[in-house]
């Protein structure tokens, strides 16, 4: 029998990786990105300041950046802020963003549905309402459509 | 406005005669249907069958009556009236995927095809072998093109792309054509140049089109978006994020004012203010019927509470004039400088009919400015 015949690696090669016409994104400089400031917004969390730690998760989001760690830290403070405010609050905080501020905190709010934690669905559903009633249909279509998401 | 059903299926394409008594559409398979208007009746008085694929690019020249038409079959067909019955001529394009979409230049000299080959094709006839010959635009071009627009000056061609971009080619083709005046695009446009490219949105851009005076581009693009882009030395691109589904298509109906429709049903105003540079939404075009308001007992709150978590009392029916997407929007009189008429087709296979002062008179807000 012939050699070449023995072995089945070949079977997995990638071979979309040796395409020519492979669609390949533009890399934009992410390297920088660190994500919210965890020591700022852990403090406005502790004063008691929700209006003002939403703000500062918002801040600086990980999109263009390969690091996965960054992403994962940044969903995880996300998380924290969205869970302290009470559910009374949370059209109020949904209302101080503006039209960005809602398409960012609509990603937030999916990558967060990815991964459930004990309580987060809740929350994130209740956020999801308020946040789809001031971004509508167009603001979740954004959320699948980008390329590069936190 | 006017509604009129044409098929249960899908129209793919339609296209327009010089004075609006015909239109060539695609049912949806691989033939074109060529209906007159007959008082309030549409008759069909012609079946063009020369595809063998689904038929997605009709264009109807004004002044030569000749229609081109494109397929996935990867042909460009041309077809002249003669006597009563259209006649096809074969269009080799080269291209080894399905052509998308297809428009005549505004001389009616050139015309300009988008495949899934990621290229455009530039047709032009060639007088000495009586045969149309084609030119390729490459590069940068990573994905399909989805949609293209000519601008007045018969050269440059807008054209939307599944890569996410909107960009501005020269199709300027020595053979039938002198070299173009400069405009605020640019002023050297070889073939193949691109004069501009779009930055900031993502998403597939369906539908693209150039103002009247071909100094603004607006798209339409699958992130729910729309942008205008005005030439100058620094091209300047303005978006603006909507809350409704994606636009599929895209048109100019005074310098300033955009209309666009899609996955929504229901065609939309935007405003553009140059001076700002912002784009605005401008309002809903569909005047919905006022339907009478039932009373609901209180057995049907609780059962709506419980199937839907909601006590709303809007049926799920939609109430626009199109019971499905708009695919397609098209001017029918005064250009795209005045607009007064322009016709929507969709997925609902129906075909509306636009009047804008009556829009404009309908509907308090709206400015078209």
């Amino acid at each position: 029998m012939s050699k070449n015949t023995v072995s089945d690696r070949f079977r997995k090669v990638d071979v979309d990786e040796y395409d020519e016409n492979k669609f390949v994104d533009e890399e934009e400089g992410g390297e920088n990105q660190q994500g919210p400031d965890e020591a700022e917004v852990d403090s406005l969390i502790r004063q008691g300041n929700l209006m003002g730690a939403l703000q500062a998760v918002l801040k600086n989001p990980p999109i263009n950046t390969k690091n996965q760690n960054v992403k994962d830290r940044a969903e995880g403070l996300v998380l924290k802020v969205l869970s302290s405010f009470k559910s009374t609050d949370i059209e109020k905080g949904v209302q101080s963003l503006d039209k960005n501020g809602v398409d960012l905190l609509m990603k937030y709010i999916y990558k967060g549905f990815e991964r459930p934690s004990e309580n987060s669905s809740a929350v994130l559903l209740q956020w999801h309402e308020k946040a789809l009633s001031a971004g509508g249909v167009g603001c979740i279509v954004r959320v699948l459509t980008a390329r590069k998401t936190v | 406005m006017s509604y009129h059903s044409f098929l249960l299926e899908p129209i793919s394409c339609h296209a327009w005669n010089k004075d609006r008594t015909q239109i060539a559409l695609c049912p949806n398979n691989h033939e074109v249907h060529i209906y007159k208007k007959d008082g309030n009746n549409w008759n069909k008085i012609h079946v063009l069958k020369e595809h063998n694929g689904q038929v997605t690019g009709i264009d109807w020249a004004p002044e030569s009556n000749r229609i081109v038409t494109c397929g996935t079959d990867r042909n460009a067909y041309v077809w002249t009236l003669k006597g009563d019955v259209w006649k096809p001529t074969l269009v080799i394009l080269r291209i080894n995927r399905a052509a998308r979409c297809v428009k005549w230049s505004p001389k009616e000299n050139k015309f300009a095809v988008g495949s899934g080959s990621r290229l455009i094709s530039v047709c032009y006839f060639e007088q000495d072998n009586d045969w149309w010959v084609c030119k390729h635009i490459k590069k940068p071009i990573r994905s399909t093109i989805l949609c293209l627009d000519w601008h007045p000056n018969n050269v440059l061609l807008a054209a939307g792309s599944c890569d996410f971009k909107c960009r501005i080619f020269s199709a300027y083709i020595k053979e039938v054509e002198e070299k173009p005046a400069p405009t605020p695009w640019g002023s050297k446009m070889p073939f193949g140049e691109v004069m501009f490219e779009s930055t900031g949105t993502a998403g597939w851009v369906h539908g693209v089109c150039f103002s009247d005076s071909g100094n603004r581009v607006a798209w339409a693009s699958h992130d729910s978006t729309v942008a205008v882009a005005e030439g100058g030395k620094t091209a300047v691109c303005t978006s603006l994020t909507s809350e409704t589904l994606p636009l599929l298509c895209v048109t100019f109906i005074t310098e300033n004012s955009l209309v666009a429709a899609g996955h929504d049903c229901y065609p939309v105003l935007f405003v553009y203010d140059s001076n700002k540079a912002a784009l605005s939404f401008g309002g809903k075009l569909d005047i919905p019927k006022q339907s009478a308001q039932k009373g609901m007992s209180a057995r049907e709150r609780f059962q709506n509470l419980d199937k839907k978590a909601t006590s709303d009392t809007k049926e799920a029916v939609l109430e626009s004039v199109h019971k499905n997407s708009i695919s397609q929007i098209s001017i029918l009189n005064g250009g795209k400088a005045q607009c007064a008429k322009f016709c929507t087709t969709g997925m609902d296979g129906g075909m509306t009919i636009w009047d804008v002062k009556t829009l404009e008179s309908a509907m308090k807000d709206l400015k078209i400015v």
